[in-house]
């Protein structure tokens, strides 16, 4: 336990702390770009340096262990001038244009730059040339605004397991980027956007769909429904400087209709009817396996994640047939919007624009799949990420925290709590369990409050078991079997549990994977930047949220009755099949 | 492992070469460091560093290949296209360029239709530049495999070139472009 001094105030911390974490932990802020909590500290953009007397040079405190004795200084006239030397040298080069960049007040880098005072910039040097690289759906890369700081490295490689970028080539043409400089979509991207949740600056962002939902909402002669994923309410108002955590469900409502959104709805409202869908699916499985003897592709995974489901198609083909059918709760929604809902309100399915609101960025790849057209149309048009509509509610004007809360449109607005939890690691799983028990047994699930606390937490991999009695008649079959489930977020936890089914080291009958650290609410389009800390306040508003429902379990929302009643008959049946279910491609590995 | 150095080895057949890579990799399999060696072992193998080769190192060293691909590209003495048989090297260091080697070397471009760092399409030729390989006195000098050409005159090219050549016409060989592979 070194016990040191930092601005002269002394301080002990474990052993192993880094100056960085040490200052931080005693409330001493040190600017930093390339550092990212308990991912990467690589000592790469030299602006978090500190003075430790005696040392000849300035040290990164982001590296530098703190030491027994030490005296460190964070502020003074040397430090200050060293790290406004190399910001002034970042800037040189940055091919940059504030007040045109998607990052403008939210960049890292001009951050820094303001709070270090720069007034000028002293050096001259050859400015990196803009080089944009939009060939995916989801992300654009310009390469001429990356400050190199490999953040985006860090999290593709080691978070993710991707591995999509890497430095190349080398001196003055180095770039951070696919192999050989190549675009985005000629390598095994899953388009997660966890890059663009962590870049620093404006080099990776989500391709823009602000632009063409103004277009939609200004065309008459379209009826533009919105849906907004559980995630979004619990982190939109951060973009407003709300404390993370906010639930801020009813404002958001109320923007969206100051926007000019014809309608309102909610995504819960299909995250209910992807329980149902999906759990009668494992349920079949289950059926087949136990009771016909006959061979099953269990564990069942889920398919809510779009960034999971091009893993799986990249990387694990031949998991291809464990992954559920359902679409995801977004993409049923378009479908269930330009056929059921459109009926309804006597329209035509071209005649409705679907917009969705996600805390992710591949839920913009997602809905460009050319498959996600059952309607007869693209099923949904655009995609906003948390950020954009935080941004185009600032376009317009909209005081957002003095909104007054408002709540949904009916039918396809109205949820069960179980619907909210989609949005947590664990969510999905616990929100199917509460239906598919009670479909066997005729009981509730057997967890106080519904809640089953072994797969809510932020443990990579998270392993639970039931063991089924009191069943049904129907379900007989399954007496006395004990099912097993395992629920991993973060692709590299997923890839660790991959191995381990591959190896048989594990088995399951049912797997929840949610691409994104903590899930949705830790999404690649949530703002930015989010930490471990940050996840952990969604989640708990996210609960919150839940527990305060009437309705918490998907079978018992009376519009899932209805739409069952009235259009889709059953579960699993014709219309299902066709309209909310879908099918998977194997893709390249490299 | 017995690592073909010359560049007849372009005439072995690929699926035999892959195999014979799958018995390196397998060798290094698991052990730190093994990337760079296994670049180098490859290169010597095919004489270049195919793309089909790299996936392979990729995946069975548990790489990803932008990581395979960063290393290739960081060293220069790594490529990843084909070597001609012969080799013919350019001076422009300060003797030879300021005695017409950037015009010797603009002769040879225009007459194989390569540019620095490719190889002809009948893989008869690759083309690189040097700094300087100690023939000042008679600059500007070129090197083609073993063989130094001093006092080379543009003009010259076509008539040195001409005794490596195995008689057929030359085109350029196009380097690995951007895109490729599906979404
Ligand atoms: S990345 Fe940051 S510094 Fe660069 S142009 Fe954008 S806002 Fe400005
Ligand atoms: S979107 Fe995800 S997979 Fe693609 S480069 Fe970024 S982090 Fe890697
Ligand atoms: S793209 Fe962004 S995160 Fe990646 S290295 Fe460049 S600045 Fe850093
Ligand atoms: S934060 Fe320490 S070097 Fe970048």
């Amino acid at each position: 336990m070194p016990k040191l001094t930092i601005d002269g105030k002394p301080v002990e911390v474990v052993d192993g702390t880094t100056i960085y974490d040490a200052a931080r932990k005693h409330g001493i802020r040190i600017p930093t770009l390339c550092y990212l909590e308990s991912i990467q500290a690589i000592g790469a953009c030299r602006v978090c340096v500190v003075e430790v007397e005696g040392a000849r040079t300035l040290v990164a405190s982001c590296v530098m262990p703190a030491a027994e004795g030490m005296k460190v200084i964070t502020n003074s006239r040397r430090v200050r001038e060293a790290r406004r030397a190399v910001v002034e040298l970042l800037l040189s080069e940055h091919n940059g244009n504030c007040q045109t960049c998607e990052r403008n007040n939210d960049c890292e880098l001009q951050a820094v730059a303001f709070d270090l005072g720069i007034k000028e910039i002293t050096y001259e040097g050859g400015k990196t040339k803009a080089d944009v690289d939009s060939s995916t759906e989801a992300i654009v890369r310009d390469n001429g605004k990356c400050i190199k700081c490999r953040r985006c490295v860090a999290v593709c490689t080691q978070v993710q397991k991707v591995g999509a970028l890497f430095p190349q080539f080398r001196g003055f043409k180095t770039v951070i980027g696919p192999a050989f400089g190549r675009d985005l979509d000629a390598v095994t991207c899953i388009q997660c956007g966890q890059c663009a949740a962590v870049c620093p600056v404006g080099a990776i962002v989500e391709k823009d769909h602000i632009g063409r939902v103004w277009t939609a909402l200004d065309d008459p002669t379209k009826t533009v429904v919105v849906q907004t994923a559980p995630a979004v309410r619990a982190a939109l108002g951060e973009c407003f400087g709300m404390p993370a955590g906010t639930l801020v469900t009813g404002k958001m409502v109320a923007a969206l209709r100051r926007l000019g959104f014809d309608t309102v709805f909610d995504t819960n409202f299909t995250a209910d009817l992807t329980i149902i869908e999906e759990g009668m699916e494992l349920l079949s499985r289950l059926k087949k396996a136990v009771k016909d003897k006959k061979p099953a592709a269990l564990p069942q995974f889920t398919s809510c994640s779009p960034g999971w489901i091009k893993y799986v198609e990249h990387f694990y083909p031949e998991f291809i047939p464990n992954l559920s059918t359902c679409k995801s709760p977004q993409q049923m929604f378009g479908t269930v919007a330009k056929t059921y809902w459109a009926k309804k309100i006597g329209k035509k399915a071209e005649d409705i624009f679907v917009v969705s609101v996600m805390p992710c960025v591949a839920k913009k790849y997602e809905c460009s799949r050319p498959e996600m057209n059952d309607s007869g149309v693209q099923d949904v048009d655009a995609v906003l990420t948390t950020r954009e509509l935080g941004r185009m509610i600032k376009q317009a004007g909209i005081d957002f925290t003095s909104l007054p809360d408002e709540v949904v449109d009916p039918i396809m607005g109205v949820s069960s709590g179980a619907a909210d939890i989609f949005a947590n690691t664990g969510g999905v799983m616990q929100a199917a369990l509460r239906t598919a028990f009670e479909v066997i047994t005729g009981r509730e699930l057997p967890f106080e409050n519904l809640y089953i606390e072994a797969i809510a937490g932020m443990e990579g991999i998270k392993e639970a078991e039931v063991t089924i009695e009191g069943t049904l008649p129907e379900w007989s079959f399954l007496e006395g079997v004990t099912c097993k489930f395992a629920v991993a977020h973060g692709i590299g936890n997923a890839h660790r549990l991959m191995e381990n089914l591959k190896s048989g080291k594990s088995s399951y009958h049912f797997v929840e994977v949610m691409t994104c650290p903590g899930g949705c609410i830790g999404g690649g389009g949530q703002p930015r930047l989010t930490t471990d800390a940050i996840r952990k306040n969604r989640i708990k508003a996210i609960y919150k949220e839940d527990a305060g429902k009437k309705v918490r379990k998907s079978h018992e929302n009376p519009k899932i009755k209805q739409i069952y009643g009235e259009f889709l008959n059953m579960p699993l049946g014709e219309k299902s099949h066709h309209l909310l279910h879908t099918e998977y491609v194997s893709r390249d590995r490299v | 492992m017995a690592a073909k150095t010359c560049t007849c080895s372009l005439e072995v057949n690929e699926q035999e070469l892959l195999k014979r890579l799958d018995d390196v990799l397998n060798d290094y399999k698991g052990k730190p460091g093994a990337l760079i060696p296994v670049l180098q072992i490859t290169q010597k193998m095919f004489g270049y560093l195919p793309e089909v080769a790299l996936k392979r190192i990729s995946r069975k060293l548990d790489k990803p290949f932008s990581e395979v691909a960063g290393v290739v590209g960081f060293y220069s003495f790594f490529s990843t296209v084909p070597r001609g048989r012969h080799l013919i090297r350019v001076c422009l260091g300060t003797a030879c360029y300021v005695r017409g080697g950037k015009q010797v070397l603009d002769a040879i471009k225009k007459n194989l239709s390569i540019d620095v760092g490719e190889t002809t399409t009948d893989r008869n030729f690759s083309l690189e530049v040097a700094r300087c390989f100690g023939a000042c006195g008679l600059a500007p000098a070129i090197t083609v495999d073993d063989d130094v050409h001093q006092r080379v005159k543009p003009a010259r090219v076509k008539e040195i070139l001409e005794a490596y050549l195995p008689g057929k016409a030359v085109k350029r060989v196009k380097s690995p472009g951007k895109k490729g592979g599906r979404k």
